[in-house]
């Protein structure tokens, strides 16, 4: 197998000296959506941060394209790398249509201003996410799950084959998780490489076609959805005693958990 | 279907920079205004025939007056003010907080600990000494806040508490100066209020080349300064970082600031109040924040100024002062009236 565009070699990831995943590798692979799966502070978000150069491994090495993600310049990792962090902070009074432009940085420069160009990939980005209509409200006076598809079209306007989502789906209700995942699934059809970190083990299932499953800062189980959702791995990650059935809908494994004999009334 | 947002966006977009186009060009008629009653007004008043005459005829008597005094003062004043303005922009921007002002940086307890040590050791030195010390005093005191907050791994909390205990640490160190030898008190006695008095003397090029080069510096930021107002995060993945971003901006804001300081002494709330209410009028976008808060810093400076002459002819009280009486109640006024701007 070939290496995928983002490879985590050996990596100890930490922040100061306190270590989070140490040896850690993980291959992320070429046209494929992952999902990254794990309890609370199992080290998700902090792959994901080594994986979007914002944490500098200690030890090992983080590859974009072969080449050490921190030895290329900024700009043109942006251009090749989109992230969309856990708790993005929007300015107060910014506008819908302005924080998606923003999201133009690493295709502007001192002479290459705002052009017709980032004009079109704004308003395509938003038509994707279908936030078009919100275009001049503040995004400070949007519901959370509106706000998060202003995010994710932000992240779409920079236009990048590479996309890391952690939590794309926290604040939304059942309708519009669905939506935000049916939206990267479209993405990944359209030829995108996704990264994103869930929490829905269903969702995961059913949307990935890459699982990776960590627990204390190691990788527990890779691979397809349909190989590491099973009831021995779900124990072995989150400590929760489960049935695995077929998902009616999909096909892909559901996971039922069991209910506990001293839950019972 | 693309053409849905287009066609909702754009007319507002335009109308809003519309807007802010003719706001930059009203902001420099008054600017212009301003500088010309700043000219015009002082203990021995003109009209607009003398003003003229004594900027363009040797000969004339309002000349000496006109060149020695009140032009270095106005080009000063625009200059500080500018500086201020924009430093106070850079500052907010780059803190992601909305009350801070070039001061957190230890600029102004910098300047003002240099000249009490030199002038402790020294005695008395000229008015040029002076700049030279303030200057170098703000610079050592912004780059000792920036490595006590942790150098690259420095965060807007931990630049916000550093500044403030170098600036605790550098009054105490001031005060304690001041007790043991009366002489600089005397020295000092400038460093209590900002003043445009000494314009005269000051060495106005080098003061101009300085405000000038890090305000080209400052105002290049806009960009990634907008990438950073998403979070460092955010920013990061937009190509920004956000290390060497706060690196520029400490140095632009320090010799923005020192600068200012060190000619001028401490003139509080113009960096602190100009762009708060700038970002009002603009929104958040720092392409506009940033210009806007250095036309906005020098007219108000320049208002301050010829204020201060005309209230107590023919006596007049210092700009600095005149600056914390009009802005301390303003700041108050607003921060009651509309939240404080999260940036
Ligand atoms: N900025 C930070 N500084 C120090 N420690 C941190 C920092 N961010 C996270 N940690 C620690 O690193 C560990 C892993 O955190 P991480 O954010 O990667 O968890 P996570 O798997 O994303 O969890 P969650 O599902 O709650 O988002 C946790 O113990 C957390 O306390
Ligand atoms: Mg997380």
């Amino acid at each position: 197998m070939t290496a995928g565009p983002l490879v985590v070699e050996d990596a100890t990831i930490g922040y100061g000296r306190v270590a989070i995943s140490e040896g850690l590798s993980v291959d992320i692979p070429e046209g494929e959506f992952t999902v990254i799966l794990g309890p609370n502070a199992c080290g998700k978000s902090t792959l994901l941060k080594a994986l979007a150069r914002m944490l500098k491994p200690s030890a090992g090495r983080v590859l974009l394209d072969g080449k050490d993600i921190h030895s290329q310049p900024t700009r043109a990792v942006a251009r090749r790398l989109g992230l969309l962090p856990q708790s993005p902070i929007a300015p107060d009074g910014i506008t819908v249509a302005d924080l998606v432009a923003r999201g133009r940085y690493p295709h502007q420069g001192i002479l290459k201003q705002w052009s017709a160009e980032d004009e079109r990939v704004v308003a395509e980005a938003m038509a994707a996410t279908d936030i078009s209509e919100l275009a001049s409200r503040g995004v400070d006076e949007l519901s959370g799950g509106q706000r998060q598809r202003v995010w994710i079209a932000m992240v779409l306007a920079q236009q990048t084959p590479l996309l890391l989502l952690d939590e794309p789906t926290t604040f939304l209700d059942i309708t519009h998780q669905i939506e935000v995942l049916d939206l990267c699934a479209k993405l990944h059809r359209e030829g995108r490489t996704l990264v994103a970190v869930l929490h829905d083990l269903n969702q995961a299932a059913r949307y990935a076609t890459h699982l990776i499953a960590m627990r204390d800062g190691e990788v527990v189980a890779e691979g397809a959805p349909a190989d590491i959702v099973t009831a021995d791995t779900v124990q072995q990650v989150f400590d929760l005693p489960c049935r695995i059935i077929d998902d009616p809908e999909t096909g892909t494994p559901l996971v039922i958990p069991k209910a506990l004999a001293s839950a019972r009334i | 279907m693309l053409d849905t947002p287009r066609a909702a966006t754009e007319p507002v977009a335009r109308s809003r920079t519309a807007r802010r186009v003719l706001g930059l060009l009203a902001l420099v008629a008054v600017l212009a205004v301003l500088a010309v009653l700043s000219v015009a007004v002082g203990s021995r008043a003109m009209d607009l025939g003398q003003v003229w005459a004594g900027l363009t005829d040797a000969g004339s008597d309002s000349y000496p007056v006109v060149t020695e005094l009140r032009l270095p003062r106005t080009v000063l004043g625009l200059a500080a003010g500018a500086a201020l303005g924009l430093a106070g922009a850079l500052m907010q921007a780059m803190t992601r907080n909305p009350l801070a002002d070039p001061g957190l940086l230890g600029v102004n307890t910098g300047a003002a600990a240099a000249v009490v040590t030199a002038s402790f050791f020294m005695g008395s030195f000229g008015f040029t000494g002076t700049v030279v010390f303030a200057f170098t005093g703000a610079a050592v005191a912004s780059v000792a806040v920036y490595l006590i907050a942790g150098a690259a791994t420095a965060t807007p909390a931990r630049l916000a508490l550093a500044g403030a205990a170098v600036t605790a640490a550098g009054y105490a160190y001031v005060s304690a100066i001041q007790l043991m030898d009366a002489a600089t008190l005397d020295q000092m006695r400038f460093w209590s209020v900002g003043s445009l008095v000494n314009a005269h003397v000051a060495p106005m090029l080098p003061v101009v080349l300085l405000i000038g080069g890090a305000a080209a510096v400052g105002v290049l930021l806009a960009r990634p300064l907008n990438a950073l107002a998403l979070g460092d995060a955010t920013a990061t993945g937009l190509g920004v970082d956000p290390r060497v971003l706060r690196v520029a901006g400490i140095a632009a804001i320090t010799v923005l600031a020192g600068t200012a300081t060190a000619v001028c002494g401490p003139i509080v709330f113009v960096g602190l109040v100009v762009p708060h209410v700038v970002r009002a009028f603009t929104g958040p976008d720092q392409n506009w924040v940033l210009p806007y808060s250095m036309l906005s810093g020098a007219a108000f400076l320049i208002a301050a100024d010829v204020l201060g002459r005309v209230i107590a002819r023919p006596a007049e009280v210092q700009v600095g002062i005149v600056c914390a009486v009009a802005g301390g109640p303003f700041f108050l006024y607003l921060v009651s009236r509309r939240k404080v701007a999260r940036l």
